[in-house]
């Protein structure tokens, strides 16, 4: 100690206090760059808070729009009765039983062909190039925009199978288009299925296809039908397709087979909302129209909701 | 008698042995005839979009496509499809103006500065937005979005580019959020922790750390969302009217490509007219447009994945 007491020289105990006074300074800029960078801190989260909070006005705002709109139009009689050109007088019975008629096709041919995809898929197929494949093709599917879905149902169910724009054509154009949900939903259900059950399964001596039918299915189910439901959701707000299959606008009589035309909920809103231009009252129509479409949606939603969280089996 | 005894038993058992066998081999062809209805819906998309789409560039020439004028039901028709290509450009960069900033800042918040709870209850009320027809959101520019920027612009018509490219742009904002917001939690905890230990802010983690690591799926969900705006109809259709004009004024009425296919096919598209060829020309064109953006976003997020 005291050799080095010593050995420091007047010159470079100057030097020190130069030193202590440089830490000092830069103690004291660390302190204020600190509050800065605290502060830019604080400045972006509520910043970026913000572009949550205007997506969720803006839903606000949408919402009391259609509800405003539509008070004093959504009543038993709008939904009872019959299009009619006057907008005292329209109602949409006829409209919302097309909607069913073609959920009525929709909801057998894509859980049939849905279903089945995905049980090939994850238990039958080989894992190679075919399952690969048909994997690409079905989320490349998935991307495709709905109103080419609309052509294709077109030229295909329309003009070369001449259905014209039937609610069977309509009801198989959107089965195609919401194909990839339920197919890879219920992939995601067989999947999570344990495979020590299968295994099981195979030890008590059953076969490859009892196995599917008594443990995977009956497992997988509430998963399956909640993509099922949620792919529903889809094909009943889905307008496109159907126009270019060539809806008509006004239609008088309500639909009592799959051969009959037909028109939906979101086809009525839109002619509507492009009709308000002559008569003002039809944007009343469309906005209640739209929220019997939202209603449906959201109890469709919840059902969805009730049976993953009830009846879904965890491992 | 024992023997024949035997020999029934033994025909029974053979008999649900081989039921069994036949539905076993049944069951997997079944399958596979049924999935192979999606790579069927695949073929017959592209069969049915080339097939008249060459009738239509064979009537009226290919180098129709790159003409300005598009007048489909004049006496002297003209098919310039470069219009469409335009409109459809303008009102998705439109679109990806509102939803990239908000979308990504929306999941930079989420991820990074919510608590749970915030996080928890946010998150679903955006799946609701997202869940939402596109109809409605035709509904809503037209009716609401589109009066309230004419009283702030005067001079915009009551059909133009700007209403439906801002609505198209807040519907997207969960697809981006939610994506982005995936492509950031898939960040290792550690490397966050770790910046958070060396003193870093939340904010110099979320720019220094956490942006640069999910990048690619930050960028694949950018392509996505422009792939998406791409191919959305009906707020267009509705909001942005049909007019054909070739213009980059974005106060004025433009035509994508996928409001021209609604339009013409909802009007008097006789079949086999050329008129009817171009709705598959268009159709085609569109289809090659997401396809592109899709590739591109698989590309990204293959080629840039950061593997930890």
């Amino acid at each position: 100690m005291n050799y080095q007491m010593e050995s420091i020289k007047p010159k470079e105990v100057a030097h020190m206090k130069v030193k202590e006074k440089n830490k000092m300074l830069k103690i004291e800029t660390d302190k204020k760059r600190l509050k800065k960078r605290l502060f830019l801190n604080q400045l972006f989260k509520n910043l970026f808070s913000l572009s949550v909070i205007f997506a969720l006005v803006v839903l606000g705002i949408l919402f009391y729009r259609i509800i405003a709109d539509s008070i004093g139009w959504l009543n038993i009689k709008f939904i009872t009765g019959n299009l009619s050109i006057f907008p005292e007088k329209a109602g949409i019975y006829g409209v919302i039983i097309g909607s069913v008629w073609l959920m009525s096709i929709v909801v057998p041919v894509t859980m049939i062909l849905g279903v089945s995809t995905a049980i090939y898929l994850e238990e039958y197929a080989h894992k190679g190039n075919i399952q690969m494949f048909i994997k690409v093709n079905i989320s490349n599917l998935a991307s495709v925009p709905s109103v080419i879905f609309g052509l294709l149902g077109l030229a295909v169910f329309s003009r070369l199978f001449n259905l014209g724009s039937s609610i069977l054509a309509g009801g198989l154009t959107m089965s195609l288009l919401v194909l990839p949900i339920v197919v890879v939903s219920s992939q995601e259900a067989i999947k999570a299925v344990p495979s020590y059950l299968r295994e099981a399964s195979y030890a008590m001596g059953a076969d490859k296809w009892t196995t599917v039918r008594r443990v995977v299915l009956p497992v997988a189910l509430p998963g399956i039908l909640t993509g099922a439901i949620l792919s529903l959701s889809r094909a009943i707000g889905e307008t496109a397709p159907l126009v270019v299959l060539g809806i008509p606008a006004l239609l008088l009589r309500v639909p009592s087979s799959v051969m009959d035309n037909f028109t939906a909920l979101p086809i009525q809103i839109y002619y509507w909302t492009l009709d308000t231009v002559l008569t003002a009252e039809y944007a009343n129509l469309a906005a209640a129209t739209i929220v019997v479409l939202l209603l449906i949606l959201f109890i469709m939603n919840s059902v969805a909701i009730v049976i993953r969280n009830k009846f879904e089996v965890k491992f | 008698m024992s023997d024949r005894e035997i020999d029934v038993r033994e025909i029974i058992q053979n008999n649900i042995r081989n039921k069994k066998d036949i539905v076993n081999k049944i069951m997997p062809v079944f399958f596979f005839v049924m999935a192979s209805v999606s790579v069927l819906t695949t073929v017959g998309i592209i069969v049915t979009l080339v097939v008249d789409a060459y009738k239509f560039f064979s009537a009226v020439g290919i180098s129709e496509i790159f003409s300005t004028r598009l007048a489909p039901l004049r006496a002297d028709p003209s098919f310039g499809i470069l219009p469409l290509i335009n409109g459809t450009i303008i009102i998705t960069a439109i679109a990806m103006l509102v939803a990239i900033p908000l979308g990504l800042t929306a999941a930079l918040y989420l991820s990074q500065f919510a608590s749970q709870r915030v996080r928890k209850t946010v998150k679903p009320i955006l799946e609701v937005l997202a869940g939402i027809p596109t109809i409605v959101y035709g509904f809503f520019a037209y009716t609401f979005v589109t009066p309230l920027l004419m009283s702030l612009i005067p001079a915009l018509e009551s059909k133009n580019a700007l209403s439906p490219g801002i609505v198209m742009g807040i519907m997207i904002i969960p697809l981006v959020a939610s994506l982005s917001e995936d492509a950031m939690n898939a960040v290792p905890e550690i490397l966050k922790e770790g910046s958070l230990a060396l003193g870093s802010t939340k904010l110099e983690v979320a720019f220094k750390v956490v942006i640069p690591s999910a990048i690619s799926g930050i960028i694949a969900s950018f392509v996505l969302a422009i792939s998406r705006a791409i191919g959305e109809t009906m707020i267009v259709t509705i909001a942005s009217g049909s007019s054909k004009a070739f213009t980059f004024d974005i106060t004025k009425s433009m035509q994508t490509m996928t409001s021209y296919i609604v339009e013409f096919t909802s009007g008097d598209a006789g079949s086999g007219t050329t008129g009817y060829y171009s709705l598959y020309a268009v159709g085609l064109i569109l289809l090659l447009f997401t396809l592109v953006m899709n590739l591109i976003a698989q590309y990204i997020s293959r080629k840039y994945r950061e593997e930890y």
